[in-house]
């Protein structure tokens, strides 16, 4: 079953179009993944999906509800989650406090408990640090790290980090913008790994970004490929591989060699 | 009609000082995103200096008033060069407490010089009156208004058309392709902390000519923000329009609505105005929207 | 394990009895020393709540001083109008701030920045305007007296007895502060401030929170001006003008801006520095001869101290105590982390 639907998303930039009739569907428990050259609007799209950006025309629709014009923590209250390609962890916390801000949404506690603390909060925040403790720190490895702060940590933490504070609320729905980038190829093993195990043990639906082909051919169960904001294609990644348009588009990079190294791991 | 005629020429007399010296403002946000709490004591200081020149040390105008201009530019330069090349890149609110430090300093040092008291201002221009219509209007406001819309007039050419404005211009576009055609970005932002000092010093000695010195001046400051929001924080005609606007706004409250409210409503009438525009329109009228990205 | 809980039992104790003989224990200095640290109780208060509202939560405020005079005016109107006990007008005036914040919060937290500021200033100097003009409740210029209220026979403006009350409730105001940032609230006003859009992003409700921060701010702040006006027992308009919203903007910036400790450096900080330039100007007085000495001796000095710390600690004395304390830590051993920890925050 559908469980999010692009359908005919416009957008554009003062009088720069960013998306043109941008249209997919994602089933529900799908790897999906979403490739293109570099500035062909993938993060614009993914941006309109949480709502950082509002599409000038077209539909969102996610779990049949229509989510086009919603405020973004709104979005993530239906159930989707996102990392991001800059990270964009919060400086002035600990590793600890990142994460539990992704469980932000089904926190209840108001400031006048909080400030009391002894009683409400204190037990929320417990069962809080148990849930992360049990699923989600211990399950990535980040349990040791903690409370460091995470603007000491190496790029590869961090981005781990963005990724544990995503899955915190439990979403149904985790967006991915370019997990590995930047990571070498044990840790870009290591993180496919642990993504792949989280979405069967909790049945996720995944909508990955990705320049890493190897990756994308490997793990993906449907890709959608678009270029200068446009669908150029959809299929399985057998079919998306010998797509002539496809490789016209990647003409240029290695993207042969990565064809290859595809075929070796899968 | 004749009073209202008066009220309008007043506010439009201190609006185009107001412009003055939010250029100033402007320039430096401009060129450093600097927000200079400090502009209002400047403006004070430089007036200070030309009456202590004029009149405690007896200098002959012309060459009082070039030595005023010349320390004023030295004081914004060391500001530039002490204080904010230390500070590259930090907080507004942290930018904010620097200006204000500053101001602090020079509004302590004018207190310990000079005291808490209001000093009549030299004449400076050939005094005469002037009756148009039927309306008394004193020289002093005609002079001012010619020296402000001179030097607006100036500014604007300067910098659409010299090289040195068109340098600035770029440095305050894109540094970093500034500094890779050979502008030098310290000597740009030297040369505008100068000549901000320098249009607050003017602006200080009309302001001071047309009602008293007294180191309350340093609180006209204040004023530069409801013009600059007006005009735009990053806007040199904005400045230049949005001055006389509020000047005519302070004008018209002070004699049409204080009276009802009571009190000195003209001081607040700027910044409900000021409140308006955030609501409505906060870049003001020619200021540059900014756009967040991820 | 057992030998730590012990020694932090008495670590608390101690504390504790420092408290309660403090204000019996100066003999001829007492009412100077009392009156000082009273206003820097106030002044925590205050500072927390910017500190709060600015260093937390990234939202800047020019107008502090208006929410001052807001509880300030509220006591006073509460308790001479309506003969308010002082146990429940103090709360009222930091509800009343409050709301008054959320009203000011909401179309100001729209901006951000040097906007948000402006917004702020232009609310000062609206607060400004009410205060002085609004004759019928405040008196205008002339201000408002209150008679303080009793406590078993004894006013609330006896130096002692006020200490009682203000330092308990500046030490209230740093627990509930320490607690709300362990919880999601507090930490979602730091991610307001590290990362707005990365916030709304991962479903925080920011407008929401901005509007919650500034209203817990504005409750301590009223608080804070409650307190004030209790111990002055008379207000007028210029107790609360744009200086004084500096004066705590000060505060937390050489105090440390995003802790709680910050707040309490920079409160006694701001009350104290007064107090050593007014000594020094003793000595200086007779060989200076400045009219306005002090005055202008004090306004440049706090504006040098204000540009030294931004240039060379913007993190304040918070920062630098806590570097300090670390370096004796290592010094004595690891062992002493535990103890290091109950003054950490």
């Amino acid at each position: 079953m559908v469980h999010l639907e692009v359908k005919n998303v416009d957008l554009s930039f003062g009088g720069v179009k960013a998306l043109r009739r941008v249209n997919f569907q994602v089933e529900k428990g799908q790897m999906f993944s979403l490739i293109g050259p570099n500035g062909a609007g993938k993060t614009s799209l993914i941006n309109c999906v949480s709502k950082f950006y509002e599409p000038d025309s077209g539909h969102i629709i996610f779990d049949g509800r229509e989510i086009t014009n919603m405020r973004p923590y709104q979005v993530t209250r239906c159930g989707i989650s996102r990392t991001f390609q800059n990270i964009e962890l919060f400086s002035g916390m600990t590793v600890l406090e990142n994460i539990k801000l992704g469980r932000h949404i089904h926190l209840r506690s108001g400031s006048l408990a909080g400030m009391l603390y002894w009683g409400k909060a204190k037990k929320e925040e417990k069962a809080l640090e148990e849930f992360l403790d049990e699923e989600i720190l211990n399950f990535l490895g980040l349990s040791a790290i903690r409370n460091r702060m995470v603007a000491e940590l190496p790029y590869g933490l961090q981005k781990k980090v963005d990724l544990a504070r995503a899955l915190a609320s439990k979403p149904e729905l985790l967006i991915l913008d370019e997990p590995v980038a930047g990571m070498n190829r044990e840790e870009t093993q290591n993180l496919i790994e642990h993504i792949l195990e989280i979405k069967k043990a909790w049945g996720l639906t995944v909508f990955l970004i990705e320049h890493d082909m190897a990756v994308v051919m490997n793990v993906s169960d449907w890709i959608a490929v678009i270029n200068f904001g446009e669908n150029i294609t959809q299929g399985t990644p057998e079919t998306v591989q010998k797509d002539p348009e496809v490789i016209r588009i990647y003409l240029g990079q290695s993207y042969g060699q990565d064809m290859k190294e595809g075929e070796g791991t899968s | 009609m004749s009073l209202l005629i008066q009220v309008l020429i007043g506010g439009m007399t201190i609006g185009s000082i107001y412009s003055l010296i939010a250029i100033g403002f402007v320039l430096i946000f401009k060129s450093s995103g600097v927000l200079n709490f400090a502009q209002g004591s400047m403006v004070m200081a430089g007036a200070f200096f030309a009456y202590t020149f004029v009149v405690q040390l007896h200098v002959p105008i012309i060459i009082s008033l070039i030595i005023t201009f010349l320390l004023a530019a030295i004081i914004g330069m060391l500001i530039e060069r002490i204080v904010l090349r230390n500070l590259r890149g930090v907080s507004i609110i942290s930018i904010i407490m620097v200006t204000l430090g500053i101001s602090y300093m020079i509004d302590g040092g004018a207190l310990a010089i000079w005291g808490s008291s209001n000093f009549t201002y030299p004449k400076l221009f050939p005094s005469f009156t002037l009756t148009v219509g039927g309306i008394r209007i004193a020289s002093v406001y005609l002079w001012s208004f010619l020296t402000a819309g001179g030097l607006l007039v100036v500014f604007l050419l300067f910098f659409k058309y010299s090289k040195l404005g068109l340098s600035m211009r770029a440095a305050a576009d894109n540094q970093k392709v500034a500094v890779a055609l050979g502008i030098s970005a310290n000597k740009i932002l030297s040369v505008t902390w100068i000549i901000s000092a320098l249009v607050a010093t003017a602006g200080g000695i009309l302001l001071a000519s047309i009602s008293a010195l007294h180191i309350n001046l340093s609180y006209i400051g204040l004023i530069v923000f409801p013009v600059v929001i007006l005009g735009g924080l990053d806007s040199v005609a904005g400045a230049a329009i949005g001055g006389i606007i509020v000047g005519i706004i302070e004008s018209v409250s002070g004699v049409y609505i204080a009276p009802y409210l009571g009190g000195a409503f003209q001081q607040v009438a700027a910044f409900i105005f000021l409140m308006i525009i955030l609501l409505v329109r906060p870049y003001g009228l020619f200021g540059t929207k900014e756009i967040k990205r991820l | 394990m057992i030998k730590q809980c012990a020694r932090k039992k008495w670590t608390y104790l101690i504390y504790v009895g420092i408290f309660l003989v403090f204000p019996f224990a100066f003999f001829k200095y007492t009412a100077y020393i009392l009156f000082m640290v009273n206003m820097t109780a106030i002044g925590v208060i205050g500072a927390l709540g910017l500190n709060m509202l600015t260093g937390y939560t990234g939202l800047i405020s020019l107008g502090h001083a208006g929410f001052m005079g807001v509880g300030a005016y509220s006591v006073a109107i509460l308790s001479m109008r309506l003969g308010m006990p002082a146990y429940l007008s103090l709360p009222a005036a930091g509800i009343i701030t409050a709301f008054v914040g959320i009203l000011v919060g909401t179309p100001s937290l729209r901006l951000r920045g040097f906007y948000l500021a402006m917004a702020t200033l232009a609310s000062e100097f609206i607060l400004e305007y009410v205060f002085k003009n609004w004759e019928s409740m405040t008196h205008g210029v002339q201000g408002l007296y209150i008679t303080p209220p009793q406590i078993f026979g004894i006013y609330i403006n006896n130096d002692r007895i006020f200490y009682f009350i203000a330092a308990t409730l500046a030490i209230c105001a740093v627990f509930c502060t320490r607690n709300l940032f362990r919880t999601n609230v507090g930490r979602a006003f730091i991610a307001i401030r590290d990362r707005d859009i990365a916030a709304a992003l991962i479903g925080i409700n920011v407008f929401k929170y901005k509007l919650i921060s500034f209203a817990v701010s504005s409750f301590y702040t009223g608080v804070a001006g409650g307190l004030w006006c209790y111990y002055m027992t008379i207000i007028n308009p210029e107790a609360f003008q744009l200086y004084v919203s500096i004066d705590y903007i000060a505060m937390i910036i050489v105090g440390g801006m995003g802790t709680i400790m910050g707040s309490v450096y920079g409160a006694i900080f701001v009350v104290l520095l007064p107090e050593i330039i007014q000594r020094v100007m003793e000595v200086l007085q007779p060989i200076l001869h400045i009219e306005y000495a002090f005055a202008a001796f004090k306004q440049i000095v706090f504006g040098v101290i204000i540009v030294t710390f931004l240039i060379f600690e913007p993190r304040g004395l918070a920062a630098i105590f806590s570097r300090f304390g670390e370096r004796m830590r290592k010094k004595k051993g690891g062992d002493q982390k535990q103890e290091g920890k109950l003054v950490e925050f």
